[in-house]
C-alpha cells in the first residue's frame, strides 16, 4: 500500500517536472549576420541612446576599466555574484548574431538567443513592460556600438541556483509579463513617467523590498529596498526625506545630481544620475512627476507645513562650530562642550565634518550641505550614512562632481559609532539608530563594486 | 592635554580637542611640511600618515588620534639624510612650486609600504586624491617609481609587512 503511494507520488512528481520542463523550453532563435550600422535610421539610434540612458544599461554591462557594454561588472545579489554580459555587437562573445526578435525575447522573457534562461539580476521583470518601438530603438543603439570581443563570466552562485532551470522556476513563480497599462485618469506625462519607472528605469529593483527568493514584493512597491550594499530609500509615503520631495526637486536631483532641499547624489544612485543626464529631458521630467506622486494625494497646506518645519529644523540644527577656516587659529569653540576622550562625537564632528557641513555659507567651493535635510542621516537604517563616512563621495573617473573624503583610515570604529550617534541626535528628529556597530562591520566586509560605465 | 606621537617623538599638546591635527603640527609643533591647501579634504596638501594610513590632517581633530602613530615628511628623513622617497622626489625634480609635494610624498610612502613595485596604473589610482596645480604629474609618477626602486634596493619595501 505504502509502495503504491510512493510510486504514485513519483509519477506525479515526474509529470509535474515534465510539464515544467515543457513550459520552460525555449527554442533557439536562428543567428543572424550582425546588421551593418547603416541599416539603422540615425534618429532611431539616437532615440535608443536616450532610452539606454534611462535603463542604465551601461552601468551593469561595463566593468571598471572595461570597454562600454562589454560586460564583466559584478552584480552583487544576496545569492551570489552575477556578471553583466557582453551586449556589444560582437558575434562571438556579444549579441552580434541576435536578431531583433531574439533581443526582444531577452528583454521580455529573460531568455538568451539560444534559449537559455537568464537570472533576474537582469531586470526582465521590468523590461517586459517596454514597448516594441522602444525595444527596436534600443536594439538599433546597441547594434551600432563598437563590437568588443570579451567572453562572459559565469555567475558565482551556489547549488542549486547555478542550474539555469532555477531561473525558469523563479519566472514561473514571479514573472508577470505584459506591457504597461496606462492609467486614463492621469496625465500623459504622468503615464510616461510611470511607464519608464516601471519598465526601462527598473527603479523598483532597488527601491522596492524583495522576498526571500529575491522577487520584488509588488504589494509594497517603492517602499524602500536594498542594493549594492546600500539602502535604497522608500519613494512612497514612507520616504525618510525630511522635506517631502516635489517634482522639481526630483528633476534637479535626477538630472543634475543635486537638489537643494535634499543634497547630493551618492552611492549606486550616482551612475544612475550620470546616465539620466543623457536621457531626454522630458523623460526625466516625466519620471520626476510620477515619483513625486507616489506618496499619494496630500493636503497642500499640510505639505507646506511639513516642508517649512523641516527646513527650519535643519537651519536651527546647524551649529556654527567653525567660525571660519583659518591656517593660524584653532577651531573656534563657541560653546563649552563636554568632552569624552577620543570617541566624542561632537568633537569629531567639529574637527572632521563641520568645515563643509556647517551653516555659515563660507565654504569656498560649494554650498554647505545641511545634514538636517539629508536622507541618509534621517533613514531608519544607518547603512547609507556609514557608507558615506567610510568611503566618502567621489565623482566617477574623468567626471567632475563634489568630493567628500572618506574617513575609513582616519577614524576608528568606536569613533565612527560615536559620530553616528552625535549626527543622528543633532540632525534628525527620528530616534537614535540601533545596530550601528553591526552595520559598520558589514560595510567593512562588503566594499562597493565600481562600474566602468563611460 | 593630548598626547601626540609624531615621528616617534611624544608631544604634550594643550589645544582644543576639536582642533584639526594640521594646525597643531604647523603652529604648535612647528612641523611645517604638511600644508594647508583647502581645509576641506579636497586637495591632499595636508596628507600625513596615521598608523600608516594616509589621512587629510586638515580634517582630523586631535581628539581622535589617541596615541596613534603620526608620520610626516619630517619623519621620512632630514635635509642631511633624506629618506628614499625624498631622494627620489629630489632626483626627479618632481616639485615645481612644491606646495603639494609633502602630501604627495606621504601618500607615495603609504603606497610603497603596501606595494613595493606598483604599476603606473596603481600609482595613478592611489595618488588620485592629491592634486598638483603646476601639472608636474609626470615627474611625480617617475619619482614614485624611482622611490620604489630605492626602497627595494635598501630593503625598505613592504616595510609595513615587516613592522606588523
Amino acid at each position: 500500500m505504502i509502495w503504491r503511494g510512493v510510486a504514485g507520488f513519483i509519477v506525479v512528481l515526474a509529470l509535474a517536472f515534465g510539464a515544467f520542463y515543457a513550459w520552460q523550453w525555449r527554442d533557439e532563435i536562428a543567428p543572424v549576420k550582425p546588421p551593418v550600422a547603416s541599416s539603422f535610421d540615425p534618429a532611431i539610434v539616437a532615440k535608443g541612446a536616450r532610452l539606454a540612458a534611462v535603463g542604465d544599461c551601461a552601468v551593469c554591462h561595463t566593468k571598471a576599466g572595461g570597454k562600454p557594454f562589454a560586460g564583466g561588472f559584478p552584480v552583487q545579489s544576496p545569492f551570489g555574484i552575477i556578471y553583466g554580459s557582453n551586449i556589444t555587437p560582437d558575434p562571438q562573445t556579444g549579441i552580434g548574431s541576435w536578431s531583433e526578435e531574439a533581443f526582444r525575447r531577452a528583454l521580455r522573457e529573460g531568455v538568451t538567443r539560444k534559449g537559455n534562461h537568464l537570472y533576474p539580476a537582469f531586470p526582465y521583470d521590468h523590461f517586459t513592460r517596454v514597448t516594441d518601438d522602444d525595444i527596436s530603438a534600443l536594439y538599433a543603439y546597441l547594434m551600432t556600438r563598437e563590437p568588443v570581443q570579451q567572453r562572459n563570466l559565469p555567475p558565482d552562485l551556489p547549488f542549486p541556483l547555478n542550474i539555469r532551470l532555477s531561473a525558469a522556476a523563479w519566472k514561473l513563480l514571479f514573472l508577470s509579463t505584459g506591457q504597461y497599462q496606462p492609467d486614463r485618469t492621469q496625465s500623459a506625462q504622468w503615464n510616461r513617467g510611470a511607464y519608464l519607472t516601471a519598465g526601462l528605469g527598473h527603479c523598483g529593483a532597488c527601491h522596492s523590498p524583495r522576498n526571500s527568493l529575491g522577487a520584488e514584493d509588488n504589494t509594497k512597491a517603492y517602499a524602500g529596498g536594498k542594493g549594492e550594499g546600500w539602502t535604497a530609500p522608500a519613494l512612497n509615503s514612507a520616504s525618510p526625506a525630511p522635506v517631502p520631495w516635489t517634482a522639481d526637486q526630483l528633476y534637479a536631483y535626477l538630472r543634475h545630481g543635486f537638489a537643494d532641499e535634499h543634497g547630493h547624489v551618492a552611492g549606486p544612485m550616482q551612475p544612475v544620475v550620470q546616465e539620466l543626464a543623457r536621457a531626454s529631458e522630458s523623460d526625466v521630467r516625466a519620471i520626476a512627476v510620477y515619483i513625486a506622486s507616489l506618496p499619494g494625494a496630500q493636503n497642500a497646506a499640510q505639505l507646506q507645513q511639513r516642508t517649512k518645519a523641516a527646513l527650519q529644523f535643519a537651519q536651527n540644527r546647524n551649529p556654527t562650530v567653525v567660525r571660519r577656516i583659518s591656517t593660524t587659529g584653532v577651531a573656534a569653540a563657541p560653546e563649552a562642550q563636554q568632552m569624552h576622550g577620543s570617541a566624542d562625537g561632537a568633537a569629531i564632528f567639529a574637527g572632521a565634518c563641520a568645515s563643509c557641513h556647517h551653516s555659515g555659507g563660507e565654504l569656498p567651493i560649494s554650498r554647505p550641505i545641511e545634514l538636517g535635510l539629508s536622507t541618509p542621516v534621517n533613514e531608519q537604517d544607518p547603512t547609507d550614512f556609514i557608507r558615506i563616512v567610510l568611503d566618502g563621495i567621489h565623482p566617477a573617473p574623468q567626471r567632475h562632481g563634489p568630493i567628500m573624503p572618506g574617513f575609513a583610515g582616519a577614524l576608528t570604529d568606536a569613533q565612527i559609532i560615536a559620530l553616528a550617534a552625535y549626527v543622528r541626535a543633532q540632525f534628525s528628529r527620528a530616534g537614535p539608530w540601533t545596530h550601528v556597530a553591526e552595520t559598520l562591520k558589514a560595510a567593512h566586509k562588503n566594499p562597493e563594486p565600481k562600474s566602468g560605465m563611460p | 592635554m593630548i598626547q601626540l606621537n609624531v615621528n616617534g617623538h611624544m608631544h604634550q599638546v594643550d589645544a582644543d580637542p576639536r582642533t584639526p591635527l594640521l594646525y597643531v603640527l604647523r603652529n604648535e609643533l612647528k612641523l611645517n611640511a604638511a600644508k594647508f591647501g583647502c581645509g576641506l579634504g579636497q586637495c591632499g596638501a595636508c596628507t600625513v600618515l596615521i598608523d600608516h594610513e594616509p589621512v587629510f590632517s586638515c580634517l582630523l581633530p586631535i581628539s581622535v588620534i589617541d596615541g596613534r602613530y603620526i608620520q610626516t615628511v619630517e619623519g621620512l628623513g632630514s635635509e642631511e639624510k633624506p629618506g628614499p622617497v625624498q631622494r627620489a622626489f629630489l632626483a626627479e625634480q618632481a616639485a615645481q612650486c612644491g606646495y603639494c609635494i609633502p602630501g604627495m610624498m606621504m601618500r607615495a610612502q603609504a603606497l610603497l609600504e603596501r606595494n613595493a613595485a606598483p604599476s603606473d596604473e596603481q600609482i595613478r589610482d592611489y595618488m588620485a586624491p592629491n592634486l598638483c596645480r603646476c601639472g608636474t604629474h609626470m615627474r611625480i609618477l617617475r619619482a614614485v617609481k624611482h622611490a620604489a626602486q630605492l626602497m627595494t634596493a635598501a630593503g625598505h619595501g613592504a616595510l609595513r609587512e615587516a613592522s606588523k
